[in-house]
């Protein structure tokens, strides 16, 4: 896949700067939010795509203000329904590549329904979901990724709610694909949003972001210069998994589940390690992937599942080609004449 | 032979008939091909199914009970009735609950043989009511329908449950003797219907001859009979039609005239779920239906839809209007054109479901945040919910905004016979595109009349733009907090949907121009309006009749008309909405109000006793 995106590359001139808005970019200093649009502004050109048929969509929140940002056509809509806003455009002109942009709060608690749905429908569309694991523009709640017994402005006695897990979620809801990146890590940003732009169907990428006000260093524990090494595996399409600053570890199946394993301990070696088969449509090992985390798991980056299956806009671009074709009734005079009809 | 028999034939102007049954025995089939007798025969009608709300309720229960309600006439008919002068009731149940609706001295048909202890007591019959003087007022044809259905085709090899389910078929031939129907409509649709099986072609047929045997045999039956005789209706092709099939096909008539793909954002409600079926079958006319994970998925793909250049519509209920409240705001702000129909139902919340009311008319005008004003349009017909369905659309796309739709389940489930129109002499629909690279392009530069905005799809060069729910500047389209530019744009969507109002005919009225009464109605109660007021201007009295299908704006010419009449009175199906709406817009008038609010529609009969009280006294 990555060899056909270098062979579009750079298409009509299209260059960054065709994407750059006129607009004051509003995000915090320091917030993470701004390492994404850079990423995705790099990215676009790169695609191959007439900047007139790119549209960014967005729901509320920080991150929802991402359309201001980016010179493309734009629609912030409504808290947590950029999902089903992007299939309404899609469907209406499968022509145009949509990008979403939404975050935990916009997606999975206000828009879960849209979110689940946009999932198992595989639409061709690709949804950038900011993870900071609170509420940022409402300054400070918790979020449905916020973790169990921890304390925001409204759960002062810590949350008692079990988190969600984003890529959990979509695979469970028949995502086609999933994606993880860190906002401190732009050239791995940049990859998984070419591979989700290559993807026929709904590409989730979650972007492991940082509120710097709200929730500053959330996600420290995998993105620390310290433990990133330890706390991160990068995923690799037929490679096997491995990880560590010494690149000692790696993640073995063992029976029906995930163990991390030293390399060169016990007999260990390369070849008994889990190969990524991101395109295997059995979402089991894709599920436990999208679900190891510290402190048993390093946690998955990169493109965990990308499986192709047929687009809900394809399909109804050929239904209504064949039914164009074969239907009886060419137009609204026929229609009106069908059926029963008498003469006075 | 047959016609030799008959008795005296007397001639009637219009004339109500009720079949009732339980939910399997074919009602709706037998109405329906009733109907297309009348319609053949050259009459007037009107139609009405009364469907139990449970899917299957318990057989033989008043629970169960379908019913299927026909006006049909020699004279214009404009609803489908208030009481039957015929009820054809196939077991107890449906004669228990159906019996307060037949005109005292009115002939009521009973299958005898269905009147058993077990019916009569599942019905809650402690007697029968053919024992007893139950039925002392009525006409009561004792028909053995299901054994004498059974002995018509008792040579064919047919079991006991097809014959059974075809005794309707032997009441409908009773029907069709007493009102002298000619067999060939129903002769079509069995053949057109069972066409792989010709046994049951032959078994229908047979059953239907022996019914009107049957009531040609029978004294009570064939010493009078009756005759209705052609309406004058204008010259042209004729169909039947229900209020949601007109106002689907209005929506594809508007695509077709604009140009723009149709794209259906949808959540099945009852009673409007027909709009978003019949949407789908067409997909062969361009037309993208969504059916959407919930009624706020439905309007928001919608309002996508839109953006993308599509007309947007979106269908429900009342209780999905509510859930798209915020998203009707959206379109508000984003002006963009999408047409919300809420085919109204007897509410609050769940209410109930398949009865009618005109209760969502203050949630139409009013149920947002913000300063939201939508255009808001009631349809008024059965046929004319694609006439207004035609212009909600026409409004919406030519004025950039959202338009409410109004209708309601008598419409929406009702039936009456719709002379069809030609696409072409349709009103012609122009939206505002831009072209590509329009270098005078801004996203909420105003055209100075209507005052809309300009649409700019996406995917065209040189108009990259971005939109949404934040306030905007004011032509630039950016984002803006500024308070005087927060009072321009407010002002601007008011004037835009106010202006609409230049571009609408003027509001008419039924009857003279000045009198002593004037009705104001709005919506699905047309017909029965017309009714009340004709009977009373033809009994002399000075009243007239100003029936709204344009609720925002209101024609120019309201405060006019208004100034004319002694009395307005409003009556509506809710505890008065339209009322308040006016009494706010025209104080200077004093308004009575009239309401009912039983999931019913008004008899004819109440109006005109209000109608009168309010002549009488000075």
């Amino acid at each position: 896949m990555a060899d056909e995106t270098a062979a579009i590359t750079q298409v009509q001139g299209v260059t960054k700067e065709d994407f750059v808005s006129d607009q004051m970019v509003k995000w915090c200093p320091g917030c993470g939010d701004h390492a994404i649009l850079s990423s995705l502004l790099k990215v676009l050109p790169e695609l191959g795509i007439p900047k007139e048929k790119f549209v960014i969509v967005s729901g509320i929140g920080c991150s929802s203000r991402f359309p201001y940002y980016v010179k493309t056509y734009g629609f912030h809509g409504i808290h947590g329904r950029a999902a089903v806003l992007s299939t309404g455009i899609k469907i209406s002109n499968p022509d145009l590549s949509v990008w979403m942009v939404t975050g935990d709060g916009d997606s999975l608690a206000i828009g879960g329904n849209h979110f689940i749905h946009v999932m198992r429908r595989n639409l061709d569309i690709n949804i950038m979901l900011f993870n900071n694991k609170i509420y940022g523009l409402t300054k400070g709640q918790y979020s449905p990724t916020t973790p169990m017994g921890y304390i925001t402005k409204s759960s002062p006695q810590g949350t008692i709610e079990h988190p969600f897990n984003a890529g959990e979620l979509a695979i469970g809801a028949q995502g086609t694909f999933f994606a993880r990146a860190t906002d401190t890590n732009p050239k791995l940003m940049s990859d998984v949003m070419m591979e989700a732009a290559h993807h026929r169907g709904t590409s989730l990428i979650e972007i492991l972001q940082n509120c710097v006000i709200f929730n500053n260093n959330i996600h420290n524990e995998i993105t620390s210069r310290e433990t990133k090494d330890d706390n991160q595996v990068f995923l690799r399409h037929g490679e096997p998994l491995i990880f560590g600053k010494n690149h000692d570890k790696g993640i073995q199946l063992v029976g029906t589940r995930l163990k991390v394993v030293a390399l060169g301990k016990n007999g260990i070696d390369e070849t008994k390690l889990l190969v990524h088969n991101q395109y295997e449509a059995d979402p089991g090992i894709h599920m436990m992937l999208a679900r190891m985390a510290p402190p048993e798991f390093p946690m998955a980056m990169g493109v965990i599942r990308s499986v192709a299956l047929p687009t809900y806009d394809a399909l109804m671009k050929s239904l209504i080609a064949r039914e164009k074709q074969q239907g009886k009734i060419k137009n609204v005079d026929q229609l009106l004449h069908s059926g029963k009809t008498w003469e006075i | 032979m047959m016609t030799a028999k008959r008795g005296k034939v007397v001639v009637l102007d219009n004339v109500v008939v009720r079949f009732a049954g339980d939910s399997g025995d074919g009602i709706q089939l037998t109405g329906s091909l009733f109907s297309d007798a009348a319609a053949i025969a050259g009459n007037d009608f009107a139609t009405f199914p009364d469907y139990p709300a449970e899917i299957r309720a318990p057989q033989g229960t008043v629970a169960g009970v379908s019913g299927f309600q026909i006006h049909f006439g020699h004279r214009h008919i404009f609803t489908s009735g208030d009481m039957a002068d015929v009820l054809v009731a196939m077991n107890p149940a449906p004669l228990k609950l159906n019996l307060k609706w037949v005109k005292p001295g009115g002939t009521i048909i009973v299958d005898t043989d269905m009147f058993t202890e077990k019916t009569l007591s599942k019905a809650g019959f402690d007697v029968s009511p053919l024992d007893d003087d139950t039925l002392a007022d009525y006409n009561v044809i004792r028909a053995p329908i299901s054994s004498l259905t059974k002995k018509s085709v008792e040579e064919m090899d047919l079991d006991h449950k097809t014959v059974m389910k075809s005794r309707n078929m032997f009441a409908l031939g009773i029907m069709f003797f007493l009102f002298d129907r000619k067999f060939k409509s129903a002769d079509d649709y069995f053949e057109e219907k069972f066409r792989s099986n010709p046994l049951v072609i032959e078994s229908n047929k047979k059953i239907l001859r022996a019914g009107y045997n049957y009531a040609e045999s029978i004294e009570a039956l064939r010493s009078v009979t009756y005759r209705v005789e052609p309406a004058s209706l204008a010259r042209g092709t004729y169909r039947n039609i229900t209020g949601n099939l007109a106002t689907a096909w209005g929506f594809l008539a508007a695509s077709e005239r604009s140009g723009r793909p149709l794209f259906l954002g949808s959540y099945p409600i009852t009673p409007a779920s027909e709009i978003l079926q019949e949407l789908s079958k067409h997909k062969s006319l361009g037309a993208k239906v969504f059916q959407a994970e919930d009624e706020i998925a439905g309007i928001v793909s919608a309002i996508g839809a839109s953006f993308a250049g599509s007309l947007a519509i979106t269908s429900t209920s009342g209780p999905g209007l509510s859930l798209k409240s915020e998203a009707i705001g959206l379109a508000v702000m984003t002006e963009l054109p999408i047409v919300i129909v809420d085919v109204q139902r007897a509410g609050p919340s769940t209410g109930m479901p398949t009865k009618s009311e005109q209760s969502d008319l203050m949630q139409a005008l009013f149920g947002r945040n913000g300063e939201a004003p939508v255009i808001v349009i009631a349809a008024s017909s059965c046929s004319n919910c694609f006439y207004f369905a035609y212009i909600s659309a026409k409004l919406a796309l030519e004025h950039m905004t959202p338009v409410i739709l109004l209708t309601d389940g008598y419409l929406a489930n009702g039936s009456e016979v719709f002379r069809i129109p030609k696409v072409a002499d349709l009103p012609s629909i122009t939206p505002p595109l831009v072209q590509a690279d329009d270098p005078d392009y801004l996203p909420y530069r105003r055209d100075p009349e209507k005052l809309n905005r300009r649409w700019a799809l996406p995917g065209t060069p040189g108009l990259r733009h971005r939109i949404g729910g934040l306030e905007k500047e004011d032509g630039i389209g950016n984002v803006s907090h500024d308070p005087e530019n927060h009072q321009i744009m407010c002002e601007y969507r008011a004037g835009k949907v106010q202006r609409v109002a230049r571009y609408l005919p003027k509001q008419e009225v039924i009857g003279q121009d000045k009198g002593d009464l004037l009705v104001i109605s709005w919506g699905g109660t047309f017909g029965v309006m017309m009714e009340a007021v004709l009977d009373l201007q033809k009994q002399g009295h000075k009243i007239s009749l100003a029936h709204f299908n344009y609720i925002n704006p209101l024609p120019i010419n309201t405060r006019e008309i208004l100034g004319n009449f002694k009395k307005i009175i409003v009556p509506e199906l809710n505890l008065g909405q339209f009322v308040w709406y006016l009494r706010m817009q025209f104080q200077e008038f004093r308004f009575e109000q009239f309401n009912k609010i039983q999931g019913l529609p008004f008899m004819v009969s109440e109006l005109t006793s209000e109608f009168r009280r309010l002549l009488k006294e000075d």
